[in-house]
């Protein structure tokens, strides 16, 4: 099928619309917009970051999931306390593939779900006591934890416990931070709130530690990696990089990140942020405290490296510059050796895409290069400032979705028929009955890294492996099979 | 007789142990079962009838045993003056935790362990002054309390209260059976007190079921903690318990409420001078400004 006209898309829109009441499709109309490049500010073609529509399937999170799933949960030498019943803790327990280094239960904590472990009599007499006696459990049980992190649930808002002056008073007992973070659910439309209210407890409890302490010693050259979770390794593949251009890696955030690393940043010269939606609050908090610039970058596929690492090295001198451009020679052959395997298989193939914090935009270059097109975006949880720096990435006339309900999202892969679907869990196995090629984008389908150069090579062959499966061909019963093999098309005739 | 269950409300400080205690002992008396349900975290809804400082409480003992599923009735349930059964929902220290949900946690012991036997006549359930959140309204929900008394007295912020919950039972009325009954009040000696609540009870379109005078003899039973039927059963204070129990026996008289706007209830204080006529020019003005003018 020929690209969709902008006309076409509009109309599109206004079909999925219908069968909405008058008030839904309203609401739902002002998050559902067909890209125009021209556009120089989103908010003035697309609305974000409000409230959803009761009755819709949104694949959103919640402020806990953003504290304790995103920011805070990779920080790996810290134990983090998932505070009120045993459920949100456990079943978001290590499902993010955050990776990291390290003897779990002994140094590192990252897949082990701590929890308080509500009961009826927590409630009514509230928690306070409950937590004090499990901190102290903690330091005994795990004495080289750095340090501890009270992830509020729903009950620990609405009962009112006082879980600050709980860890203020543990924080002097033990001498390491304990750390409350006021993540209760249902604060805030999604898990961005999350986001913002950890940022904000790390630059409260974390990034002044080591203000008068000058025994780091710093080269002109430090920086610090935020908002990279290094999922199936993404840190690491983007961080010898960095390294290998002559940067000095001080922290990286919060993937294999530990609660010193957090502490030294303050002390880097440029602050790289990879995801911005997640981590932008406190790089700005550094930008106004300690003088600190930062800059957002993109490691998804050797085009966007390229500019990421040239962009990078004009913060600094000729040694890195250079740097930089013998990086991307070294790795020349590598990935151009990439394209030219799998590009033949993924020339022309259209992909839509619904996934996360950057995601939506970040990833649309990688499929570029291996001549895919990304025909529709959107994201859980952006706020128009997201928008602004999708609208470029995308080509006019392309779908753009903010908080797709499952209806919408289902009707448009119907019409727009892409070759691929880039989403989550929650999407995954119904377009896959609907006979689509899918890759699960937040958890990179149990495969990754998919950043930098070695990423890439991994990210292209998933891609060709999920869109060339033999299995597509095989989504009719042998006996509803028309005479031609292979007249089947992508979507199933019955979805 | 199928069983009645009643709830108690009105302003905190008002009375309403005292009196449901009291009359709990009237209705003992004419030879009905009756159980009392506390629920406010004081826990003081018992005492006089089991001369006791307080009971042990539902949470507080399910605290102590780990979860409320480990308790049994016997447990949690005594029985004191004339064979009336008493529980305490019980809660946490001013400040702390949730004591609603402490009140929807034990009525549903309650219920599952079997407490409301059909040997019951009455279940009284004291609750706590304010309604505060949904679990102080437990008792008035699907299938618990189907008549509501509001002790109430003839002090302004009395009737104040009476007519908030009457709003909060015109809610769970819509949805449920629960009636107000009528107003109990609990005198404490203001001018003209007794045709003021009978005005503002055909207000809210229901009944003053009884007038209780105001009566040392109470405050010297409390002092022994017995109610004072039980503690000086010749007394005329007693026979006005007596009285209350034998009109709520006998009270048909169950009414969905219709509270009255602020104004009008500012009126009816006016009318019988408990409350100044408004001087609008005074409102937001300092005393400098007032000085000036």
């Amino acid at each position: 099928m020929a690209a969709m006209t902008r006309d076409e898309t509009q109309a599109l829109i206004q079909e999925v619309l219908e069968v909405y009441p008058e008030k839904a499709k309203k609401d739902r109309a002002k998050h559902l917009t067909v890209n125009d490049q021209s556009v120089e500010q989103s908010k003035k073609c697309i609305t974000s970051n409000r409230k959803s529509q009761p009755g819709v399937m949104t694949i959103r999170g919640c402020a806990y999931a953003g504290s304790k799933g995103v920011v805070w949960g990779p920080i790996k030498d810290m134990v983090h306390i998932s505070h009120g019943p045993v459920g949100c803790g456990q079943y978001s327990r290590a499902g993010r593939r955050n990776y990291y280094v390290g003897m779990t239960g002994v140094n590192t904590f990252g897949t082990m779900n701590f929890t308080s472990d509500f009961q009826e009599k927590d409630i009514v007499f509230g928690g306070d006591k409950k937590l004090d006696k499990l901190v102290d459990e903690i330091d005994t049980l795990f004495p080289l934890a750095k340090g501890v992190t009270v992830q509020s649930e729903c009950p620990i808002g609405l009962i009112g416990d006082d879980i600050e002056s709980v860890s203020k008073k543990k924080t002097k007992e033990l001498s390491k931070p304990v750390i409350a973070v006021r993540c209760e659910g249902f604060r805030g439309v999604s898990q961005s709130l999350g986001h913002h209210i950890a940022n904000d407890s790390i630059r409260d409890h974390v990034l002044h530690n080591r203000d008068t302490d000058s025994a780091f010693e710093s080269t002109p050259y430090d920086v610090a990696i935020i908002g990279d979770y290094n999922i199936g390794g993404d840190a690491w593949s983007s961080r010898i990089l960095l390294e290998d251009m002559g940067l000095r890696v001080v922290a990286q955030w919060s993937g294999d990140g530990t609660l010193s690393e957090m502490e030294l940043t303050p002390k880097v010269k440029l602050n790289l942020i990879h995801c911005y939606r997640s981590m932008n609050y406190v790089s700005r908090h550094m930008e106004e405290k300690y003088g600190i610039p930062w800059m957002e970058y993109n490691l998804f596929g050797p085009t966007k490296i390229a500019e990421s690492l040239r962009a990078i090295a004009e913060r600094f001198d000729d040694k890195i510059k250079e740097g930089a451009e013998r990086v991307i020679a070294k790795y020349q052959a590598e990935y151009d050796a990439v394209i030219a395997k799998y590009r033949p298989r993924l020339e022309g193939k259209k992909v839509m895409l619904y996934v996360g914090g950057l995601r939506p935009r970040h990833i649309i270059g990688a499929y570029e290069d291996l001549g895919m097109e990304v025909v529709g975006t959107g994201y859980e949880f952006a706020h128009n400032d997201d928008y602004d720096r999708t609208i470029k990435e995308m080509g006019n006339a392309t779908l753009l979705y903010d908080d797709v309900t499952g209806y919408e999202f289902e009707e448009f892969v119907k019409r727009v028929k892409p070759d691929l679907i880039g989403s989550g869990i929650k999407e995954k196995y119904i377009f896959q009955k609907m006979g689509v090629p899918f890759r699960q984008m937040h958890s990179w389908d149990y495969s990754g890294p998919y950043h930098g150069y070695d990423g890439f090579a991994i990210f292209a062959r998933d891609m060709d492996m999920t869109i060339n499966n033999p299995c597509w061909k095989r989504m009719q019963a042998p006996w509803q099979k028309p005479a031609a093999d292979d007249a089947s098309a992508p979507v199933a005739a019955s979805a | 007789m199928a069983m009645r269950q009643c709830a108690i409300y009105g302003k905190g400080g008002i009375g309403k142990s005292t009196t449901t205690q009291n009359l709990v002992s009237g209705l003992a008396e004419l030879g009905k079962k009756v159980m009392i349900v506390g629920c406010d975290p004081k826990a003081d809804s018992t005492r006089l009838i089991l001369h006791a400082k307080a009971q042990d409480t539902i949470m507080h003992l399910a605290a102590d045993a780990g979860s409320v599923e480990d308790l049994e009735l016997e447990d949690v349930m005594q029985v004191g003056y004339a064979g009336v059964k008493c529980v305490e929902s019980g809660g946490p220290e001013p400040g702390v935790g949730c004591a609603g949900r402490g009140v929807i946690t034990a009525i549903n012991f309650l219920e599952e362990e079997g407490a409301y036997d059909d040997e019951l006549d009455f279940v009284f359930y004291d609750v706590l002054g304010d309604v505060v959140c949904g679990g102080f309204a437990m008792p008035i929900r699907e299938n618990k309390a189907q008549e509501i008394y509001i002790v109430v007295s003839g002090e302004m912020m009395a009737m104040y209260a009476a007519n908030n919950i009457s709003k909060g039972i015109v809610k769970y009325a819509s949805s449920g059976g629960v009636r107000l009954a009528g107003l109990i009040c609990n005198s404490r000696n203001t001018d003209r007190e007794d045709e003021l609540i009978i005005e503002l009870a055909s207000k809210l379109g229901t009944q003053m079921i009884h007038f209780v005078p105001r009566d040392n003899a109470v405050q010297r039973a409390e002092i022994r903690r017995m109610t004072v039927i039980e503690y000086d059963p010749e007394s005329k204070q007693a026979d006005e318990y007596r009285a209350l129990a034998k009109k709520i026996v006998d009270n048909d008289k169950f009414v969905v409420p219709t509270p009255v706007s602020m104004d009008e209830l500012e009126d009816l204080l006016m009318e019988f001078g408990i409350l100044e006529e408004e001087d609008e020019s005074i409102v937001g003005k300092t005393a400098a400004e007032e000085a000036v003018a």
